[in-house]
This record gives structure tokens, C-alpha cells and sequence, in this order.
């Protein structure tokens, strides 16, 4: 049995624009795009270093059927959620929908870059948001400092903004994973049935999607 | 009775402990003058906030946000749901939108809901505390409380994007929109005019792409302090997050000298209303807000 890409690939053969659509969630909407760039121009990503495609380039290319070009793109993982785009789009594209969905069908089919930092981020957040139902929010270099604060009683600002440069430099992420642990959810085993159940249904959902594609 | 009741969904960074756990104490002594009642939705879970996406697939996460919507419905019927988190209120509010224009999608979530004993009837309104305020009371009742206006003190107002796109405000633009400006004018402060308003901090990005993040927080700033703000007030625990504990590290890249302190408006609104520095969490400060800390204890 080939893994999930090749089998995907073969499935849609030639048709690109149909795998996303029935694919990658809101994919339904690249169609929509009439190329006016305003997305791209309005992403505050587009001004950095490493975002080869912005959304425009994207949609454009999974029209021309350029799956690599779009498997291998970097671009939908810089993307913020500032929905700058999604309020611009003169044809009501939900863009920022369909980057994230873009982004989760590759990292589904295994096309997702190895340590993509954004996709690790991701991905740890969702498992400890998960764990126990509730995670402490990302920014919780500011509540370790906060602990800190009172802890060490009243200081000068100075000296506890250069604490918080000490956290902030100790490592996010591992402290990211540090704290699922703190606050819970009472029925943590409802939670984890009710995920269980909603995954088993999603992949149901999109291989029947596949399914009829493949044998048409 | 409370004048208005609401359920109230904190979000896990307004628990005890968490980061924006001084938002919480604020928004508790605001709700308490303003006399709304918030009740925590039972057992509410994380809703899987913007950056999740790429792990959790779809219908995961809109099962998340039902849940919360089945325990609201079932514990604290005919109240709206209320969140104080810009991402939590986006997450659920979407969610919602989902679950009512495709019936595919709900029979999915019914279905999944149910192996944690619950159901879904109907989805209760999700609303933002700002909305709360400004729609159900409206700035002048919000103003009746004012015992000390914070006169003289300049912030500039920072929405930043999730409070406002997609959903936003009712009746204010994405590109300027002027209802956090007015809060702080309904407590006697004066918002500065800036350019930075609506711009993106970053978000979670702030994480994985520190650099990228970080040069967009310090335009944030470096506009705040150019429209002459000694102060930044935010309605977000993320954006207040970011654009604030970062400071430190952004002088050491960028040879700046920031140390400007962020605000909940419900921080503001709390110590315009007479609280103590202790009711409006003000500890909870990383750069600390030192001429507030002097107003409240006047
Ligand atoms: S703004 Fe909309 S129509 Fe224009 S390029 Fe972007 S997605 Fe296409
Ligand atoms: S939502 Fe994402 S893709 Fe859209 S403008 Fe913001 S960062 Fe760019
Ligand atoms: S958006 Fe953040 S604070 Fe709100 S529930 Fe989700 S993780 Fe928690
Ligand atoms: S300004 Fe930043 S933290 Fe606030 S909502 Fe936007 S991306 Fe999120």
C-alpha cells in the first residue's frame, strides 16, 4: 500500500483543483478567486523573508495543477489568522479558511515540511488543548513571569522585565507543553470520546469524498 | 436579580493563574459596578483557537466549541454566551455560524456530542464582552459609574485583528474602528490618533517566528509612542500578551527603548470606577504601569 500522497495523487490524477476541493477544508472557494492580489498585499506575512506564495500565488497555482509547487510551498504556514484578507476579498473568499485548510491537508497526507515551526506550534497546542480540555493560553511566558512577580515580592520594573527576558529566552515551547497539566476539564473522558467520535466521522467523511472521485 | 446575565466563557488564559488572569480580575470589578451578573458555563473546554488548525482538522475543533454550547444551553438557558478572549469569541462564534448554515456538519457534531452525553438545540447568541457593553448598556450608562476620570493620560487605543475581522463590532469599519477610542474617552482619558490601530501583532506566530512577530509588535509600538500614548490599552489577551512582553526582547534587537505598559480597558474602566490597584489586577503587569498604580492608590 503507497502512503496517503501517492494514493491521493492517483485518486485525483490530473485534477488538483478537485483534490483541494473535496479535500482541504473550504478548498471549495479557491475556484472563486479572480486574481486581484488584494489578499497578498493586504498579508503583513507578505513582507518577510520565507513567505514564497502569498495567497493569490497560491489559489493560482492550484488552478494551473501545480501540486508540487503547492505541496512544497511555505506560505500557508506563515499565515497569522489576521483575517486581513478574509475581510478584503472582493469575492468573499474565506482566505484565511482555505490557507489553514490548505496547510492541514498537507500536513495530512504527509506533505507538511519536517520542523516547521508553525506546524509544531500547531500541533503541540492542539494535543494539550485536547488532553485535558483546556490549555493555558500561549502566552504563558506572562504568567510564569506573573508567578514570579509576587513570589519574589515588590520589584523594581527593571529588574522583573529582565526576569521576563529570562523566560521568554528559556524556551517556549517546552514550556508551552508544561501546562496542560494545571486546569482541567471534570469530564476529560467525554472529551476525549467526543474527539475520538468527530475524527473517526471526519476521515469517514473524506474518503468517501476520494471514493467516489477514484472510480469515476 | 443582576441587571443583565450572561454565560460566561473565560477561555483558559482568564483562569486563576493564567496569563491573563489580571483581565479576569477586572473584568470581574467592572462586571460588579456595571451589575452584570457572569455566570462560568460548567466545564467549559478550550475552543481550539486560530493556530490549531493544522492538527485538528475540522470537525474536531467545531466539536470543541459545541460542546461549550451544549453545557450553556443545558446549565444556563436563554443567556448569551460571553467571552472576554478575542481568539475564544472568534473560535465559538465561527463555529456556530458552521454548525447553522450546514446541516451535514450538525448531524456530525450531534453525533460526536453525544459520546459526552450531550446535545445541541439551539446554539446560544457568542458575543465579545466589548459588544456587551457598548450594545447592552451603552457608553453613557457605562459613564454613570465614573468616580475618578482618568484625566489627562494619553493611551493609544490597540484593537489589533481578531476583536475586529472578521466578525468586529457592529456598526464600526475594519480599517478604523472607533469604539475602543470611545471607551477610553467614556472614562476620561484621551485616545490618541496612530496608525497602528488594526495591525496585526503577530499572534501566535509570536511563538514559532519570534523575529517575523516581533518587527510587526514594534511598529505597534514605536506608532503608539509617535502618536504620543504613554499607554496602550487592548480588548485581547493576546495581542495584550504580545505586544507587551516582548518589549525587552525587541530593545535588545532593535536598540529601541520601549517599556510602555498595556492595558485591559477593563483595567481602566475598573479604576476610573473607583477600584483599588488590586481590583484592577494591575500586579499583573509585566511592564508595570506606574502612573496608574499612583492614581488608584490617590
Ligand atoms: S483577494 Fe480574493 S479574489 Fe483577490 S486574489 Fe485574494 S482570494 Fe483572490
Ligand atoms: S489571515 Fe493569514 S493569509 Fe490572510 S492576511 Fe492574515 S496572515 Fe495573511
Ligand atoms: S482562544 Fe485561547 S484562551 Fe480562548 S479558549 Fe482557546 S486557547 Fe483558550
Ligand atoms: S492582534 Fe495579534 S493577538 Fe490580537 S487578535 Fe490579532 S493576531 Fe491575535
Amino acid at each position: 500500500m503507497s502512503d496517503m500522497n501517492t494514493q491521493m495523487a492517483d485518486r485525483y490524477k490530473n485534477n488538483f483543483l478537485k483534490e483541494i476541493e473535496e479535500q482541504a477544508e473550504m478548498g471549495e472557494w479557491v475556484k472563486m478567486c479572480m486574481q486581484c492580489g488584494l489578499c497578498s498585499g493586504s498579508c503583513p506575512t507578505n513582507f518577510h523573508t520565507g513567505w514564497d506564495h502569498p495567497p493569490q500565488e497560491i489559489f493560482m497555482l492550484i488552478r494551473a495543477g501545480k501540486r508540487e509547487e503547492v505541496l512544497n510551498a511555505q506560505g500557508m504556514y506563515m499565515c497569522t489568522s489576521c483575517y486581513n484578507c478574509y475581510v478584503r476579498c472582493p469575492r468573499k473568499v474565506p482566505v484565511t479558511h482555505v490557507m489553514h485548510g490548505i496547510a492541514e491537508y498537507a500536513y495530512r497526507i504527509g506533505r507538511a515540511p519536517k520542523n516547521q515551526p508553525s506546524m509544531h506550534l500547531s500541533k503541540t497546542f492542539w494535543t494539550n488543548a485536547t488532553k485535558n480540555g483546556r490549555v493555558n493560553e500561549v502566552q504563558l511566558t506572562q504568567s510564569l513571569y506573573f508567578k514570579d512577580g509576587i513570589g519574589a515580592g515588590i520589584k523594581k520594573a527593571m529588574e522583573m522585565q529582565s526576569v521576563a527576558l529570562g523566560l521568554v529566552k528559556a524556551g517556549r515551547l517546552n514550556l508551552l507543553e508544561a501546562v496542560g497539566i494545571a486546569h482541567k476539564c471534570k469530564d476529560v473522558k467525554g472529551i476525549h470520546a467526543m474527539l475520538a467520535k468527530a475524527e473517526e466521522l471526519e476521515a469517514k467523511n473524506k474518503a468517501a469524498k476520494a471514493g467516489t472521485t477514484g472510480k469515476e | 436579580m443582576a441587571r443583565k446575565e450572561y454565560a460566561f466563557y473565560p477561555g483558559c488564559s482568564s483562569q486563576k493563574g493564567a496569563s491573563a488572569s489580571n483581565y479576569l480580575v477586572s473584568v470581574e470589578s467592572m462586571c460588579k459596578t456595571l451589575d452584570i451578573k457572569m455566570t462560568e458555563i460548567p466545564d467549559w473546554n478550550c475552543c481550539g483557537a486560530s493556530i490549531s488548525y493544522a492538527e485538528s482538522g475540522e470537525l474536531p475543533r467545531i466539536a470543541m466549541n459545541a460542546r461549550n454550547f451544549a453545557l450553556a444551553e443545558t446549565n444556563l438557558p436563554g443567556q448569551d454566551i460571553v467571552a472576554t478572549c478575542a481568539a475564544c469569541w472568534l473560535g465559538s462564534r465561527e463555529s456556530k455560524e458552521r454548525l447553522e448554515h450546514n446541516s451535514g456538519l450538525m448531524a456530525d457534531t450531534q453525533t460526536a456530542l453525544k459520546e459526552a452525553g450531550l446535545q445541541i438545540k439551539v446554539i446560544p447568541e457568542v458575543r465579545h464582552m466589548v459588544e456587551v457593553l457598548i450594545e447592552d448598556l451603552g457608553y453613557d450608562e457605562l459613564k454613570k459609574p465614573v468616580k475618578k476620570p482618568l484625566d489627562g493620560m494619553k493611551f493609544a487605543g490597540y484593537v489589533g485583528c481578531q476583536t475586529n475581522r472578521p466578525f468586529g463590532i457592529a456598526g464600526e469599519s475594519f480599517e478604523n474602528p472607533m469604539y475602543l477610542d470611545k471607551l477610553i474617552e467614556t472614562v476620561g482619558g484621551e485616545a490618541v490618533k496612530y496608525d497602528q490601530k488594526v495591525t496585526c501583532c503577530g499572534g501566535a506566530l509570536a511563538f514559532s517566528e519570534p523575529e517575523k512577530a516581533q518587527g510587526q509588535i514594534k511598529d505597534i509600538i514605536e506608532a503608539a509612542y509617535d502618536g504620543g500614548a504613554e499607554m496602550i490599552v487592548t480588548p485581547c489577551p493576546l495581542c495584550q500578551a504580545n505586544v507587551e512582553v516582548y518589549q525587552g526582547q525587541i530593545n535588545k534587537r532593535y536598540g529601541t527603548k520601549f517599556d510602555i505598559p498595556v492595558l485591559y480597558y477593563s483595567q481602566l474602566m475598573t479604576l476610573a470606577y473607583g477600584g483599588s490597584a488590586k481590583e484592577a489586577g494591575l500586579k499583573g503587569n509585566v511592564v508595570r504601569a506606574r502612573k496608574l498604580e499612583e492614581f488608584a492608590a490617590k
